[in-house]
């Protein structure tokens, strides 16, 4: 593998992270991450969504007009977001009973269009597809990680096994929690990105 | 390949053509996930029965009967075991939990005794509000073997006879709201079968 695809995979973990540095989608990440387990199907059906929509949209760039992209884009990934709607309520249906109020928010994650606009409009379709793998990994990564220290912090338990007998800090599971998490863990990433791409 | 100008025509086609074919392919996943979705809720409402129900051998899912209240629809599956009626498992709501709607199963017993409840569905807080799932914690199980003619359906702060789940005293009250609202269901079911 060359360099630069390597930079393209590895890019939203860290230094690009779409929830640490560019800070897009914050309404599932304060919402959904209660518990990692949570946080890790949300990521996972982002990532889903966003390999296909960058896929599709990369491949039909040239064919849409520059003034309707936006209503275009819009319609090819609310198309895959109500695909993982129906097939998340058929097969995995415990999980559907979790994440099912958030999936159709997906459409509006900022994320999505984002990287539709950023990215998959600009570059060939294998490019997007690199590019939706590293953007979904780093949400994927970014929502089990705050969930897992909500679940810590609050809950006294790590993916539903409980390591404390009795109540923990339930502010942390409650809405103010995720911010005061979600402030710290920004903080720390920053200091790192800082001293890794001396930025 | 030039880029598509953004002449009224080509716009106009675009839109046309994403949406058509977005449209058919949501059709083909509908119908090819109906059944599947359509199976998974019946099979979590058949787990639901035999949680909440004494054994029974008929198909409650086949002879449910449909209550309106002022707030929605309560539905009772009547059980029965060779013929003789065993129970009911009332599926009934709250819209008074502190996340929206709680789903329970609820299982009466002809002499107006809880034999079970199970949650179907809720979105109240995890760590807090979520105790009113047995599987969390030992909440519901103070509500079996109560007898509903009796039994005073409030939380204690409330002056009734539940224990509310500490910090979660909405979703203990949402709780019982629900149960109430079975029972009166399938009180007002056996006076117009009577």
């Amino acid at each position: 593998m060359n360099k630069a695809l390597i930079n393209n995979l590895t890019k939203g973990i860290l230094k690009e992270n779409p929830t640490f540095v560019i800070i897009l989608g914050m309404c599932p990440t304060l919402g959904v991450t209660t518990l990692a387990a949570n946080g890790i199907g949300m990521g996972l059906a982002t990532t889903f969504v966003l390999i296909l929509s960058n896929a599709f949209i990369a491949l039909l760039k040239d064919l849409i007009p520059d003034k309707v992209r936006i209503p275009a884009y819009i319609v090819i990934i609310a198309t895959f977001v109500t695909i993982v709607d129906l097939v998340m309520a058929a097969y995995f249906p415990a999980l559907y009973t979790q994440l099912g109020i958030f999936i159709p928010l997906i459409v509006v994650n900022c994320i999505i269009l984002g990287r539709a606009e950023a990215y998959a409009a600009k570059n060939n379709v294998f490019d997007s597809i690199i590019d939706g793998i590293s953007m979904g990994l780093g949400v994927t990564l970014a929502l089990t990680l705050i969930g897992g220290i909500r679940e810590i912090l609050g809950a006294g338990s790590i993916f539903g096994h409980k390591f404390i007998n009795s109540d923990a800090i339930l502010i942390f599971i409650l809405p103010p929690g995720a911010f005061i998490v979600l402030a710290y863990v920004i903080a720390i990433v920053n200091k790192i990105n800082k001293a890794v791409y001396k930025g | 390949m030039a880029k598509t100008e953004s002449t009224l025509k080509n716009m106009f086609l675009t839109l046309f053509v994403t949406s058509l074919v977005s449209a058919t392919a949501l059709g083909f996943v509908y119908e090819a996930t109906k059944e599947p979705i359509a199976k998974a809720k019946q099979a979590n409402k058949i787990s639901a029965f035999k949680k909440v129900l004494p054994e029974f051998d008929n198909d409650p899912l086949a002879e449910q009967i449909t209550i309106t209240t002022a707030e929605g629809d309560v539905i009772l599956y009547p059980a029965s075991n060779k013929g003789i009626p065993v129970a009911a498992a009332v599926e009934t709501f709250s819209k008074k939990g502190f996340g929206g709607n709680i789903k329970l199963m609820v299982g009466v017993l002809p002499d107006g005794r809880i034999n079970g409840i199970d949650v179907l569905e809720h979105k109240e807080t995890p760590g807090l509000g979520d105790k009113i799932d047995s599987a969390k914690t030992s909440f519901s199980q103070q509500f079996l073997n109560k007898d509903l003619t009796t039994y005073n359906l409030a939380v204690r702060k409330d002056g009734g006879d539940v224990d509310a789940i500490t910090a979660a005293t909405i979703s203990s009250r949402a709780f019982c709201d629900a149960i109430k609202k079975a029972y009166d269901a399938y009180l007002k079911n056996e006076g117009a079968q009577q």
